[in-house]
């Protein structure tokens, strides 16, 4: 294996690594625009020319594999002077429209112009115009040619990734322009990817488009609950100004790395879903149609459970839901109540899917459902069907729109039925118009917990803020129902939960939240 | 231990229990005693107040007699290189300014009357009061793109630092109004809009 000295520091690499992945694995950053770790090597922004000893000319980094004994330097005067020559030449035709650009605060452009600017312009002459300023070239993506360096990271993502081939570079010299191929749209189903791996302001996301600065968000790191692939996000949320965009706090999501899951990546539809944390939720506890105060819904259910005879109650979880959260749920219903009929597997209607990110299974957590839960003794379908012959008193249900799953009528039988139909959720649907109480709990962004996808991959979740209006935390609502009952559960934070499930549930044992850190650990049965 | 803030340090540590009940009272009897250690005593003399009464009257007497004397120098066409106070009937007449002051805000206007700004949120960003709030629209014409749908500013939270003059890059805000009587009867009423920081 090849040894290489980087800026004095020495590093054994395996062959056929190149100097700007040795230097990676050595911390030291070398700029780069059309260089991806994801993406076949370009090699055309020259801006990670680093100097080798023994070499007559700058090699660049990118494409220069390393070589025993080599002398790396990046950062001589002669590299140095080279990044502000390459600089310049860029920005030959931009705009430097930074005002009106959203990339402005995370623009390699900007970032490197400061650290590497020539800052007194040299530039005599006119700038050559692209023909598109600001034109959508998909459902998700806006383009501005004149802004584009021209390093095809986004041509080479299309050809490699998804393999759709719909964006090109047009025309030669300073006429070269980037553009979708005539007739097509950018709209496969992980489009927007283009906008995280454009250097610049070229690609701009058109949902996030002048909502605010990027300087004004705070980030939270997640997993995405929109299906049981469990990509790695992170929510970006705006702290400070709230003003923005009709006082929303979510802004946008933006995929996070992990190279066991989605690697750089997320789909389109798990990027966009972000707006029921913000809208149409439940935020008061409500019974029938007056609203209520927490402790009064509370005696609610107490009271109602505890009149009903155990085989009369029916719980349908939800695999939206974190392990933390059905953890509390099997432990109030199953273990202290001693309920059989508990489910969660409805929610599991085959969707779209495909052989890269995208699952047909729409819930982030059905596998640590099925871990912790156990196999249930009915399915959420014979609970409600027991429901609608008038053998259940009490349906708790967590989050399901049971007017989506089973339709109108059986929903309205059943509540005809039932003394007490109980809606734990956070968002509106029709079957709160159908249940008795609606309780407001929790979306994943307010949480703290773990998901488990669908390589049993358990993922830690971290609340961005807290919980909208009234609404609390599910395992919060439960543990009140349960001191309540009179068997309170003593648990102060999620923390404690995750406790109790490593010491009780199979293939969570030995795990802490410290261990799954941001990159989560796989659920092993024998570990 | 000669250092004094170390030396107050120590003696702050002696009563000061951070976990007590009563820690921020604690401070604030520490702070007021530190305070009464390094007073000087008043003498005797002193606490008549009659030499401080007398200071007082010596001081206003003088500046009186001193403007008098020159204004009816003034009025003789004497001393003229010498300044006299002057009182000016404020609000009909107001004080002359410099150019340079900092006085209430406008946004500029482009040609057509459209204003200048391009809702890059600089100055919303730079404000240290966090008085200014804009939202960002999509201009009709793809070389403007960007233009403020709402652009607010509550003057009654403003410090006038300037700050957002000083960092605006399309030079669309400016404080050269030369008003500095923003009087109103309601804080709602503070609040500047779009239209009120173009055309008043
Ligand atoms: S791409 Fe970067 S440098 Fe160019 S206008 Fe946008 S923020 Fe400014
Ligand atoms: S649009 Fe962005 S990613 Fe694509 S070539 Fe231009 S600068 Fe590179
Ligand atoms: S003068 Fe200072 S405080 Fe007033 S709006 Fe401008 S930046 Fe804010
Ligand atoms: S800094 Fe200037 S251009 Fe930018 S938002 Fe403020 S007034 Fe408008």
């Amino acid at each position: 294996m090849p040894k290489v000295i980087i800026d004095g520091q020495e590093i054994e690499v395996a062959a056929g690594t190149t100097i700007i992945q040795a230097a990676d694995k050595l911390g030291i950053s070398i700029p780069r625009y059309c260089y991806h770790d994801a993406l076949p090597v370009s090699g055309n922004c020259r801006i990670c020319m680093v100097e080798v000893e023994k070499q007559p000319k700058l090699q660049i980094a990118c494409y220069t594999p390393v070589a025993d004994g080599m002398v790396v330097k990046t950062n001589s005067p002669k590299v140095l002077d080279v990044r502000k020559t390459v600089l310049e030449f860029l920005l030959v035709n931009h705009p430097v429209d930074c005002p009106v650009c959203d990339q402005a605060g995370e623009c390699k452009l900007q970032d490197y112009y400061m650290e590497h600017g020539q800052y007194n312009s040299r530039l005599v002459d006119v700038k050559v115009k692209k023909e598109k300023k600001a034109v959508q070239i998909g459902p998700t993506v806006m383009l501005d040619q004149e802004r584009c360096i021209l390093c095809t990271r986004c041509v080479r993502f299309t050809n490699t990734i998804t393999k759709t081939n719909e964006l090109g570079v047009f025309e030669r010299g300073d006429h070269s322009q980037l553009d979708v191929y005539p007739g097509k749209q950018l709209d496969n189903p992980y489009a927007a990817n283009v906008v995280d791996i454009c250097p610049v302001g070229a690609l701009t996301d058109k949902d996030f488009r002048f909502k605010c600065r990027v300087w004004y968000l705070a980030k939270t790191k997640s997993v995405c609950p929109g299906c049981s692939r469990g990509c790695n996000i992170t929510v970006e949320w705006d702290k400070m100004r709230p003003h923005h965009f009709k006082k929303a706090r979510v802004m946008r999501l933006k995929p996070r790395l992990n190279p066991d899951v989605n690697n750089y990546w997320i789909c389109d539809a798990g990027r966009y879903n972000y707006r029921f944390i913000d809208e149409n939720r439940i935020t008061t506890p409500q019974l029938k149609d007056d609203l209520i105060t927490w402790e009064q819904a509370i005696e609610t259910v107490v009271k109602a459970i505890k009149s009903t005879k155990t085989d009369r109650i029916g719980v349908i979880a939800s695999a939206q839901l974190t392990n933390e959260d059905l953890f509390v749920v099997g432990k109030l219903f199953k273990e202290t109540l001693k309920v059989a009929n508990v489910d969660y597997r409805v929610g599991q209607q085959p969707g779209n899917s495909d052989d890269f990110l995208i699952k047909a299974d729409k819930n982030p957590n059905t596998a640590g459902a099925a871990a912790i839960l156990g196999v249930p003794a009915l399915s959420a379908e014979e609970i409600v069907q027991k429901a609608k012959r008038g053998e259940i008193d009490v349906l708790y249900v967590f989050g399901q729109d049971l007017v989506k799953l089973f339709g109108k009528d059986v929903v309205a039988e059943v509540v005809k039925k039932v003394k007490l139909l109980v809606y734990q959720g956070s968002n509106i649907n029709e079957t709160c118009s159908y249940a008795h109480l609606n309780l407001p709990s929790a979306v994943y962004a307010e949480k703290e917990g773990t998901f488990t996808n669908c390589q049993q991959k358990v993922q830690r979740i971290w609340p961005a803020f807290v919980p909208l209006g009234e609404s609390r935390l599910d395992w919060v609502i439960l543990s009140m129902i349960a001191e309540k009952m009179g068997t309170a559960f003593k648990y102060k934070n999620t923390q404690d939960i995750f406790k109790d499930i490593a010491a009780t549930v199979d293939g969570f044992s030995e795990m802490t939240y410290e261990k799954l850190n941001d990159q989560g650990l796989i659920l092993n049965k024998k570990l | 231990m000669d250092n004094p803030i170390e030396k107050r340090r120590l003696e702050l540590e002696k009563y000061f229990d951070a976990k007590s009940p009563f820690a921020l009272l604690r401070v604030a009897q520490m702070k007021r005693a530190w305070k009464h250690k390094n007073r000087r005593e008043l003498t005797w003399w002193e606490n008549t107040y009659i030499p401080t009464v007398v200071t007082g009257i010596h001081l206003t007497s003088k500046h009186f007699f001193h403007n008098l004397n020159l204004h009816i120098l003034h009025l003789f066409g004497l001393c003229k290189d010498q300044k006299a106070a002057v009182t000016y009937q404020y609000p009909e007449q107001p004080r002359p300014l410099s150019a340079r002051t900092r006085t209430r805000h406008r946004l500029t206007k482009r040609e057509d009357g459209s204003p200048r700004c391009v809702a890059c949120m600089m100055c919303e960003t730079v404000c240290p009061a966090r008085c200014i709030e804009i939202t960002a629209g999509e201009h009709p014409d793809p070389n403007i793109e960007k233009f403020p749908q709402k652009f607010v500013l509550d003057l009654g939270k403003c410090v006038y630092c300037g700050f957002c003059v000083e960092v605006c890059p399309e030079d669309a805000i400016r404080m050269d109004t030369g008003k500095l009587n923003t009087a109103e009867y309601s804080r709602e009423s503070m609040i500047y809009d779009k239209k009120r920081l173009m055309d008043e």
